[in-house]
This record gives C-alpha cells, structure tokens and sequence, in this order.
C-alpha cells in the first residue's frame, strides 16, 4: 500500500512534529462493496445462452397430383394437430372418412416419440451406426452428414404428415417438429387438415371429452 | 502450564486478490454485456430440443399472440441502408438523417410506415402508446409492407455485404437468415400467413426460435435408450 515516509529535513530545535510511523492504509470496504454489487448485477443480468432455433424449410408450392404419387401410403403416418393443445391424434396409411380410427397420442416422451421410434427403426438403427462410427473417428463430420442424409432421406424411410387446423397452437407445431426431429424422421410436410379429417378430428375429440381438460 | 497467547491485533485478511479478481470479472461482464433494446413486445417461444443457434445476421419476424407482426434485421448499417431503401419505395415516409440514425440503433418494431417518424421520434411514452395500438406491420395482399421489408432487407443486406467485399460463394455460405420467434399460443394460421410472405419473396427456409429444453429430453439419449 501506498506509504509515505517523510524525511527528517531540517528538524527545528523543538520541531517534534513526526510524521506518523505506520503505513497509510486506505480501507477498500466501500469498494469492494461496490465491485461485488457491480459484479452480481451484471452477472445476473447477463443473458449468456443465446436463443436456440429450429430450422424448418417449407416446400415449394407443389401441384397436388404430382404429390400424392410421390408418396406411398404403407409408410405414411399422419399426425392431427386439432384446436386445442390436448387434440393430437394419428393415423397410419391413407385416410378413410368411415374406417380410419384416429388414435389419441401427446408429445411428450412417452406418446408419438415412441410410435415413431417404433415406426422409424431401421433409419435408427443406421443412424446410431452411423454416430458410433463417427464418434470413433472411423468417418469424419461431413461423410457422416452426406450418409445421415441419405440414411434419413430413404425410399423406404416412413415420413409424416403433420396436419393442422387453423387455431393449432404454434407449441404445438414445434414440438411435433422437435419429435420428429428426435425420431430422425426427415421425411416430414406441414399441411392444413382436410375437412373431413377435421370433422374426425372434432368427434374423437368429443367422444373422449379432451375439451374438459 | 504456559498461557495460550491470544494475539492481540485485529486478525486482518488480505482482500487484494479476492478484489482483484472481482474487479477483472466486473470488467469482464462490463465488456461483454451487450444491452438488449427494449423490445415492443413480448413473445415467448415454445421449447424444443434444437440445439442450433439462433444465426448471427438474421433478418426477424417476431409474431405475438394476437397475430401482429415485428420486424429486426441485424446489422447497422444494412438498417440504414434498409430505410432508405424503404423511403424510396414508400414517399410517405419521410426520415430526418437523425432519425434514420436511431433506427439503425432500434430494435424490433411493429408499426406501419406511414407512423415510423412519429415513433421514432417519440419518447418512450409516445412508443409505448403507439405500441399498443399498433396492429403490427400490415401484411394482407392490399398494402403488404411486410413483403417489402422482407425484400428491401434482403436488397439492403446484399449491398452491405458486397461493399464489404464478401463474394457471392461467401454469401451463399453465410448469408442473411430468416428467423420466426412467435408466441407459444400463437394460432398456426397467423404464423403461415407470415410464411406465405415469405414464399411469395420466394423464401422458404427459416430459423424458429425456441427455447432449449431440459436435459431429459435430450435427443441422442433417447436413441440410445431404446
């Protein structure tokens, strides 16, 4: 710490004016205080996770027709997303207004990720191959992206069709999303729901009274 | 037996290091904090397991519950650049070089052209009233400014970049992003009516922020598992 020491200049006769021996010490409480309290504020105030995104790439507009031969329906899955967040339903295969059961699913870890991981298993497979291969350095970041892609973009990979209605709740379109994503399904369209699948859609909801919940 | 001698100075601790460090990390966070502006709305996203991050040059849309429209592009001068643009394409709009000056600073806005002076020229008072009657940037087929922002932004952002001397190759590895951040309860249908903007820009990838969710339900773990 700073010191000072004068010096015995020309000390009068009865000059005993001394300077104070001990070492000029300065108390740093006040700021110390005021470096902690700097300190916690920018600490707490600092948002340091910056937001996350999810990327989603929307097709172009595309002739119906030319659509629905591209798809096969032995490996479609539909999933209805009605108007409330509770109404998520899905069916396999092509839609039948008097024979399709809609059956009732949620997105949490126990509900459609488990259909589509079940559903998705062999591109699992493939992909958990893929990872440990790339984990083990067998095969570097861009082979394992180039074989991810064509593990995922398969013929024979089940896609998912993720209907909505107007008033679905953009949660839960994300996170029909996120399951996908989860589940490896690349395969994947958003699109507005049928009539007639809304008006299933609607019925189911009521024979299981969700909108009580 | 002796006597246990109990020093009789003030036991004093040496705080120099412990300041010193408190200090450095003062600075630290001084440095880096970045001040977030006040933003005209509040949306909070939904949550997904993404774990990619929000891109830094970003053009955003923000969408509330209601089904309003915020537009933010990063960048300050592609902002500036971008109004100007705009004021070209809108004569009704007429900016003081002040006032372009602080809406290249500006964060998020929802106003439609005609009231942007007058917001940015106002006070805090004046922008929160202004808020809260906007009804967003109008985006139906009649008077779509949305679109032109979208694509005066994207003009904008393709000048800023070739002054700065990125090349075409560059631009397409790292060029500006589209990002949704929308409200958690907002409707589908607002937020495709915001995409159908979009595709008519013939844009058609985009970026929706989300907040990250627990550790449990963490994407690679799950596939191990089953």
């Amino acid at each position: 710490m700073a010191e000072i020491v004068e010096g015995g200049g020309g000390g009068g006769k009865h000059g005993k004016k001394k300077a104070k021996k001990g070492s000029a010490r300065i108390d740093m409480t006040p700021m110390v205080d005021l470096a902690f309290l700097l300190l916690t504020f920018f600490v707490l105030a600092a948002t340091l996770a910056k937001p996350k995104a999810m990327e989603i790439i929307y097709p172009k507009e595309v002739d119906d027709k030319e659509d629905k031969t591209k798809l096969d329906d032995a490996l479609a899955t539909t999933l209805l997303l009605g108007e409330n967040e509770n109404e998520v339903f899905y069916y396999s295969g092509a839609f039948k207004p008097d024979t399709t059961q809609l059956i009732l699913t949620d997105l949490s870890k126990d509900g459609f990720r488990k259909i589509m991981l079940d559903k998705n298993m062999r591109v699992n497979d493939q992909v958990i191959q893929l990872k440990a291969k790339l984990e083990s350095k067998e095969i570097d970041e861009s082979t394992y992206e180039e074989a991810y892609k064509q593990v995922v973009g398969a013929k024979d990979a089940p896609f998912v069709v993720i209907k909505t209605v107007d008033e679905t709740k953009f949660k839960n379109v994300i996170g029909a999303m996120d399951e996908l994503n989860i589940c490896n399904v690349r395969k994947r369209a958003i699109q507005d729901m049928a009539e007639s699948e809304a008006i299933a859609v609607r019925q189911r909801a009521a024979e299981l009274d969700l909108k009580k919940k | 037996m002796p006597k246990i001698k109990i020093p009789k100075s003030a036991p004093s601790l040496d705080m120099t290091p412990m300041v010193d460090l408190a200090f450095l990390l003062v600075t630290f966070f001084m440095l880096t904090a970045k001040f977030r502006n006040m933003e005209p709305i509040e949306a909070d996203p939904p949550s997904s397991t993404s774990l990619t991050q929000l891109p830094e040059k970003v053009m955003l849309i923000t969408i509330d519950t209601a089904g309003r429209a915020y537009f933010d592009i990063s960048g300050r001068t592609v902002r500036e650049k971008l109004i100007e643009r705009m004021m070209v394409r809108y004569p009704a709009a007429k900016l003081t070089q002040e006032q372009i000056e602080s809406f290249s600073k500006m964060g998020t806005f929802g106003q439609p052209i005609e009231l942007l002076a007058q917001y940015i020229a106002g006070d805090n008072d004046v922008k929160a009233a202004l808020d809260k009657t906007s009804k967003g940037i109008p985006l139906d087929s009649l008077n779509n400014q949305l679109g032109d922002w979208i694509q005066e932004g994207y003009y904008a952002f393709v000048d800023d970049a070739t002054e700065q001397g990125l090349t075409r190759e560059q631009l397409k590895e790292d060029g500006l992003r589209y990002a949704i951040k929308a409200d958690a309860n907002t409707e589908y249908a607002k937020i495709e009516k915001v995409i159908d903007v979009f595709r008519d820009k013939q844009i058609f990838q985009f970026n929706m922020v989300t907040n990250l969710e627990g550790s449990d339900t963490n994407a690679d773990a799950n596939l191990n598992a089953q």
